[in-house]
């Protein structure tokens, strides 16, 4: 393997190495090195308690040779990238149409109920945030909500109160 | 209906996962005889068949192949399109869960028909679980050989990789998804140049829905005049993922020949939730005109739902009862096209806004009767005088739901301001 000359060049002390390796290596896929800026803030993401400080931003940026203005450009586009502490877990709950149909509703008012925040608030334990989202992509088994990574399906108040109860 | 299902056939298989439990239900013999074909001949077989995209636009693939110039000495991409982000649509990560090898199996055809060695299959960032059920497949598709320098034995180099999204509709739209997979905000291009000529980092590239790419193997095994024997008629082929949500008995993905009727697929879903009565459906995702229930004998195919004044779309099939608020419906796809709107355009960036802020005041019963008008026309300034089609797929269900119920609208508005009208 070639040394990668960006190695130990000071932006990257703000993410642990591997995040760095891992980028290095998802760069080969691309023709360009700003098609990797999507993975890259992935895995920075990941590695930052689950929202993009401004320096872990500006060190992709560096990373990956981008003006950091483009890098926000990318990062405040999309949904899935955020900007400020998110809790633990995060909580996505559909609210389009086809589980507005069957029940979202509800399913929004029972985790106000139970974290006792808003909608987009941390606990106050850091432990959840919870915001609505568009369609998920599982409309058959409505209402649903995402935890983390994972899919909760059928959902009703009383299975809700119980993924909470479970979650460390 | 006894319909023997074809991409769905592998549900229930989870021995599929693997490369060789998928070669044990017959998989891959597709790609070991379209690699003893002329590219040429694979593409003639698909335009053969009839087969049309079934990511939205319902465009005739083998066409769309035959784009992809063959003297560029450009490298040439194959991009599937695996945002799903229309609403009610959830049948591609049903294939990729499911069935990942046979998705990879119709990459590889697909392009050795236009000479592509690298696939990127760019899947919704919320989809973390498919993608990592495709990481794994491809990953053993490497190891026996299927993908790498030399495919099946052949002379043929192919890569696929995995390419997630981050959360945004727009980048369902063909050329949003090429920004983004370049590391950019997911803002449609401007068309023509189309991305058969300028697609992916400058090249020549063909972008398939993760549902038409999974028909192709089937197409090259059993034929095209097979497949196009299936479906309503020559411009409506093959066997049909139908999402279907909403009310009734037993949503799901439903695979039947093209065509079949509302009534149809709602019998096959077990009738309506709790016996209710039939009020309305979507027939192909938020971006489809709205149809009610003297529709339901209509057959779902891309040529009838366009004559309705809808679409097929993504075949996303949202059924609406009875008890159901159309001016609820109507205000959350107009929530859910101003938050994505890409804001290039101001037609549709303001407008967008301007529709969920009207049904919403008649939503809360501060509504007036000019309102409906204010919608029309609204709408009328979205619908044509924007760069993609999320512009007129905004404008699409407003227009038909206040047209078809009118009386929801006006019910919900004081009696003064109807007083007032009149
Ligand atoms: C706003 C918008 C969103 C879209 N979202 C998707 C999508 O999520 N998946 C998809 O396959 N096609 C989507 N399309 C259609 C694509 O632009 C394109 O037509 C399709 O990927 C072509 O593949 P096909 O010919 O195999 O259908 C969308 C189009 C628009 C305008
Ligand atoms: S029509 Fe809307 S979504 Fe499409 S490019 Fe214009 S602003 Fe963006
Ligand atoms: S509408 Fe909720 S998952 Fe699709």
């Amino acid at each position: 393997m070639s040394q990668d000359p960006n190695v130990n060049t000071p932006h990257r002390g703000i993410l642990p190495t591997e995040v760095w390796n891992r980028i290095t290596e998802i760069r080969k896929r691309y023709p360009t090195a700003r098609a990797a800026l999507l993975p890259a803030l992935h895995l920075a993401q990941d590695a930052s308690d689950g929202w993009l400080p401004d320096p872990v931003i500006e060190a992709v940026a560096v990373e990956l040779a981008l003006p950091p203005s483009d890098v926000y450009g990318v990062v405040t586009f999309y949904d899935l990238f955020h900007q400020k502490p998110v809790g633990r877990h995060r909580i996505r709950v559909c609210t389009n149409v086809s589980c507005m149909l069957r029940g979202s509703d509800e399913i929004m008012a029972t985790l106000r109920q139970e974290l006792g925040t808003d909608e987009d608030e941390v606990t106050p334990d850091g432990r959840c945030s919870y915001v609505h989202f568009e369609c998920l992509g599982s409309c058959d088994t409505a209402p649903m909500m995402m935890v983390d990574q994972d899919y909760h399906e059928n959902l009703t108040p009383e299975r809700v109160r119980q993924i909470l109860k479970e979650l460390p | 209906m006894a319909f023997e299902p074809v991409l769905t056939k592998n549900v229930g298989h989870p021995e599929v996962l693997t490369v060789r439990g998928y070669r044990d239900r017959g998989g891959y013999q597709a790609l070991a005889k379209a690699l003893a074909m002329e590219p040429a001949a694979v593409i003639e077989e698909v335009k053969a068949s009839g087969l049309r995209g079934r990511g939205g636009a319902g465009f005739p693939t083998g066409m769309k192949w035959s784009f992809i110039p063959k003297d560029s000495p450009k490298p040439k991409y194959l991009v599937v399109n695996a945002d799903e982000s229309e609403p009610g649509t959830f049948k591609d990560r049903l294939l990729m869960e499911k069935d990942p090898h046979q998705l990879i199996e119709g990459c590889i055809i697909s392009s050795w028909a236009v000479a592509a060695h690298t696939t990127y299959i760019y899947i919704r960032g919320e989809y973390v679980y498919a993608a990592d059920v495709l990481e794994r497949a491809i990953a053993d598709a490497y190891q026996n050989g299927i993908l790498g320098e030399r495919v099946m034995g052949s002379g043929f180099r192919h890569d696929i990789y995995v390419h997630r999204g981050a959360g945004a509709y727009i980048c369902g739209e063909e050329t949003g998804l090429l920004e983004s997979l370049e590391g950019k905000r997911g803002q449609p291009r401007v068309k023509p140049p189309f991305p058969a000529v300028v697609g992916a980092f400058g090249c020549p590239t063909v972008i398939n829905n993760v549902e038409t790419i999974t028909c192709v193997p089937h197409i090259i095994e059993r034929g095209a005049a097979w497949f196009a024997g299936i479906g309503t008629d020559a411009r409506n082929t093959g066997p049909k993922l139908y999402a279907v949500s909403g009310h009734v008995e037993r949503p799901g993905t439903y695979e039947l020949p093209i065509g079949v009727t509302f009534q149809e697929l709602l019998d096959a879903c077990g009738g309506m939730w709790q016996g209710r009565g039939l009020k309305a459906y979507v027939p192909g995702g938020a971006s489809a005109a709205v149809l009610t229930a003297e529709d339901r004998h209509l057959a779902l195919d891309f040529d009838t739902m366009a004559k309705a004044g809808s679409m097929l779309g993504s075949a996303a099939v949202m059924v609406l009862d009875e008890t159901t608020d159309m001016v609820r419906v109507a205000y959350r796809f107009a929530k859910f096209f101003a938050h994505e709107s890409c804001g290039q355009c101001t037609p549709c960036r303001e407008g967008t806004n301007w529709l969920e802020l009207i049904l919403h005041r008649i939503l809360d019963g501060h509504g007036q009767p000019r309102d409906i008008d204010l919608i029309d026309s609204v709408a009328k300034q979205i619908g044509g005088n924007s760069l993609c089609a999320l512009g007129d797929a905004a404008v699409g269900p407003a227009r038909s739901i206040v047209q078809k119920f009118r009386h929801e609208f006006l019910a919900k508005m004081p009696a003064a301001a109807l007083a007032a009208a009149s």
